[in-house]
C-alpha cells in the first residue's frame, strides 16, 4: 500500500489519500493522470490494468485501487 | 418533428396524457411507438439504418452474453486450475472479440459511410488536384439519419459493456429498441448507458405530480434559454462570422462572447428540454452539463461540458487506446531508446491525440473540426506539462490559491481561452481565426457601442436587452445551483410565489421568444452532430 501511496503522491501531492474516496469524481486525479498511474502501477507492481477496469469505482480511492491491484495479481 | 414546434408540443402533450391513462406495463410500448413515430416524422427513408443498428447490436450482444455465460459455466463445471482457467478465458475472449469487432464494424461503418463519405471525397479530390489530375469524384447526396451519431455511440457503448461482462444483454428486442431510439434523447443526447436506463424502461410509472411539474419546469427553462437567449444571439454570431471585412476589431470580441453564451444556451437549453420531457414520463436521464463556464481549467471544463459524450470517449476510446498493444509497445520502445520521461508520457499523448481527433471529427466532417480538436488537445497536454510549475508557484505562495480574486481569474482565463478556441467553429480556418482575433487588438475601438454599430448585427436594442437579461438570469440560476436544485427551492416557496415565477417565465417565453420574421428554431446547434 505504501508504494501505491508514494506513486499517488507523486502524481498529486495535495490530496489526503488515506481518507479521500472521490479522487476521480472530485477531479483530484484527471484521466491523463489515471493513464500515467496505470503505467506506474504496471512498472512497480508488474500488473497490467485492463481498459475495462479503468473505472471511477476502482480509482476513486487508494484503498479500492490497491484492492484492484491485489485482485489482478491473484488472477 | 422539432422540439421547438407546436407539432412536437401537441404530440408530447397527447402522449403524456395517454401514458398515464394506460396500464403501467404498456407504458414502455407506448414510448417505443412514439419514438418510432417521432423518427418517421423526420423522414421514413433513413429508418432502415437505425433498424439495422438496433437489430445487429441486439443480436451480437446476445451472442456475447451467451459466450460469457458459457465460459463461467465451463470453468465451474470442470474445476480448472489457475493457469488453465486463464488460458480458457483468453481463448473465449478471442472469440468474443470477433463478435464485438463485427458489431463495431456494422455500427461505426454505417456512421462512417453516411456521415464521412463526402469528407473522404473532398480529400481525394484535393489530392487529385494536387497531383495535377483533371479527374474528380462527385460528392454523394445521402440523407443523414436523425441522431445517427448519438444512437451509434449509445449502441457501441452497450455492445462494449456486454463484451466486458458489465451487465447481461437485453433479451427483449423491443426494450432494446426503446433504449436506442428513445425519442427525447435521439436528437442531441445525452448519451445514456443501458444499465442506467434498463430498469426505468421496465418499471411502470404512476403519475407523480411533483415529477411531472419538475419535468415541465425544466422544459420551460430550456425553452427560455433557447428562445430568449440562443436564438437571438445566433443573428449576431452569423453576421460577425459571415462579413469578416466589416465586422473586425471589437465586433470580433462581441461575436466571440455572443457565441460562447449562444452555444451554451442552445445546447444546455436543448438538454434541459430533453431531460424535462423524460422526467414527465418518470424517466431520469443523465445530466450533460455541470455549470461548465465556472471551470478553473480547460480540463475541468471538458469534464463538465457534454459530460455524457466525454465520459463515453474516455471509457471507450481514451483508456482502451492508452493500454492497447501498439501503444504499450511504443511506450516500451520510447522508454528504452528515448528515456523514461518520454516513455511515461507516450500513452497519455497517443490516447489524447486519438480521442481529440475523434472528438473533432464527431463534431463535424471537416479538417477545421479536427484542428479544433487538436488545439484542445494541445491546451490540455500543455496544462498537464505545466502542472508541476504551477504546483511550485502555489507552494511558494500558498495563500493565493484560496483567494476569491484568484479563483475569478482562473475562471475568466479558462472562459476566454475556450471562447477563443470556439471561434474556429464559425471562422472555419486557423489563419482566419487568428487574423480575426488579432484584429481585436490591432483595430480596437469602442465606437460600435455608441454609433449604433451593434444594431447592424441583426438585433435591435430590445433584442440586446432581452439577450443580456436572459444571460444574467442564466448566470444567477447557475450561481444558485451551487447550493442545490433551483426547482426544489422554488417548490418550497408559497403557492403565490411559485405561480408568479413559473407563469412569469412561461409568458416571457411566449411573448419574447425569438419567433420573428426570418427566425428559424429548426436547428439546435448540436442536432447537426
Amino acid at each position: 500500500m505504501e508504494d501505491l501511496l508514494e506513486i499517488l503522491r507523486e502524481i498529486n501531492p495535495d490530496v489526503d489519500y488515506e481518507t479521500c474516496d472521490r479522487l476521480v469524481e472530485d477531479g483530484h486525479i484527471t484521466s491523463m493522470q489515471i493513464v500515467m498511474l496505470v503505467g506506474e502501477i504496471n512498472q512497480e507492481f508488474g500488473v497490467a490494468i485492463p481498459a475495462d477496469k479503468i473505472l471511477p469505482e476502482y480509482f476513486n480511492s487508494a484503498k479500492s485501487l490497491y484492492a484492484l491491484i491485489q485482485e489482478l495479481e491473484e488472477e | 418533428m422539432l422540439l421547438v414546434s407546436y407539432a412536437f408540443l401537441s404530440f408530447f402533450a397527447l402522449l403524456a396524457v395517454v401514458y398515464y391513462l394506460i396500464p403501467g406495463r404498456y407504458q414502455w410500448l407506448l414510448l417505443l411507438g412514439a419514438s418510432l413515430l417521432f423518427y418517421l416524422s423526420g423522414g421514413w427513408k433513413t429508418i432502415v439504418f437505425i433498424l439495422v443498428t438496433i437489430f445487429t447490436t441486439w443480436l451480437l450482444a446476445l451472442k456475447l452474453g451467451k459466450l460469457h455465460k458459457g465460459t463461467k459455466a465451463y470453468i465451474k463445471e470442470h474445476g480448472l486450475g489457475r493457469e488453465e482457467k486463464k488460458a480458457y478465458r483468453a481463448a473465449r475472449k478471442k472469440v468474443a472479440w470477433r463478435f464485438l469487432l463485427l458489431g463495431l464494424w456494422i455500427d461505426v461503418g454505417i456512421l462512417a459511410v453516411l456521415k464521412y463519405t463526402n469528407f473522404a471525397v473532398d480529400n481525394i479530390n484535393g489530392f487529385l488536384h494536387f497531383m495535377g489530375s483533371g479527374e474528380s469524384l462527385s460528392p454523394v447526396d445521402w440523407l443523414l439519419p436523425l441522431g445517427i451519431s448519438y444512437y451509434t455511440f449509445q449502441s457501441v457503448g452497450y455492445l462494449i459493456d456486454v463484451y466486458r461482462g458489465k451487465y447481461e444483454p437485453e433479451k427483449d428486442l423491443g426494450r432494446f429498441a426503446l433504449f436506442v431510439s428513445f425519442f427525447p434523447q435521439l436528437i442531441q443526447g445525452p448519451i445514456s448507458r443501458f444499465d442506467e436506463m434498463k430498469e426505468q424502461f421496465k418499471a411502470s410509472h404512476a403519475f407523480d405530480s411533483r415529477q411531472v411539474a419538475f419535468g415541465l419546469q425544466r422544459m420551460l427553462w430550456g425553452y427560455f434559454k433557447k428562445l430568449i437567449v440562443a436564438d437571438r444571439l445566433v443573428h449576431a454570431v452569423a453576421a460577425v462570422s459571415q462579413d469578416t471585412d466589416t465586422y473586425r476589431g471589437i465586433f470580433v470580441l462581441v461575436g466571440m462572447l455572443c457565441y460562447t453564451v449562444q452555444i451554451y444556451a442552445d445546447f444546455s437549453g436543448g438538454i434541459d428540454i430533453v431531460i424535462g420531457i423524460a422526467q414527465v414520463f418518470g424517466i431520469c436521464l443523465p445530466e450533460n452539463f455541470h455549470r461548465p463556464y465556472f471551470s478553473k481549467t480547460v480540463g475541468e471544463y471538458w469534464r463538465r461540458w457534454h459530460m455524457s459524450l466525454m465520459t463515453w470517449l474516455r471509457e471507450y476510446i481514451f483508456y482502451p487506446a492508452s493500454v492497447c498493444g501498439p501503444v504499450t509497445k511504443l511506450t516500451r520502445w520510447n522508454k528504452k531508446y528515448l528515456g523514461e520521461a518520454i516513455g511515461r508520457r507516450t500513452p497519455v499523448y497517443a490516447a489524447s491525440l486519438l480521442v481529440w481527433a475523434v472528438t473533432g471529427i464527431w463534431h463535424g466532417a471537416t479538417w477545421g473540426f479536427v484542428i479544433w480538436g487538436m488545439i484542445n488537445c494541445f491546451v490540455l497536454l500543455a496544462a498537464s506539462e505545466l502542472a508541476p510549475w504551477q504546483r511550485r508557484f502555489h507552494e511558494k505562495h500558498p495563500k493565493i490559491k484560496d483567494q476569491t480574486f484568484f479563483k475569478i481569474f482562473q475562471i475568466g482565463r479558462t472562459l476566454l481561452l475556450l471562447s477563443m478556441i470556439q471561434t474556429l467553429e464559425y471562422y472555419k480556418t486557423v489563419p482566419r481565426m487568428f487574423g480575426m482575433l488579432g484584429s481585436i487588438l490591432t483595430e480596437w475601438s469602442l465606437a460600435p457601442f455608441f454609433n449604433g454599430g451593434l444594431l447592424t448585427l441583426g438585433l435591435d436594442g430590445w433584442d440586446w436587452l432581452l439577450a443580456a437579461l436572459g444571460t444574467i438570469l442564466m448566470l444567477m440560476v447557475s450561481l444558485i445551483q451551487r447550493k442545490g436544485s433551483v426547482r426544489a427551492r422554488i417548490a418550497a416557496q408559497p403557492w403565490a410565489v411559485r405561480f408568479l415565477l413559473w407563469s412569469g417565465l412561461f409568458v416571457t417565453v411566449l411573448i419574447f421568444g425569438a419567433y420573428g420574421q426570418g427566425f428559424d428554431a429548426s436547428q439546435f446547434i448540436y442536432n447537426q452532430f
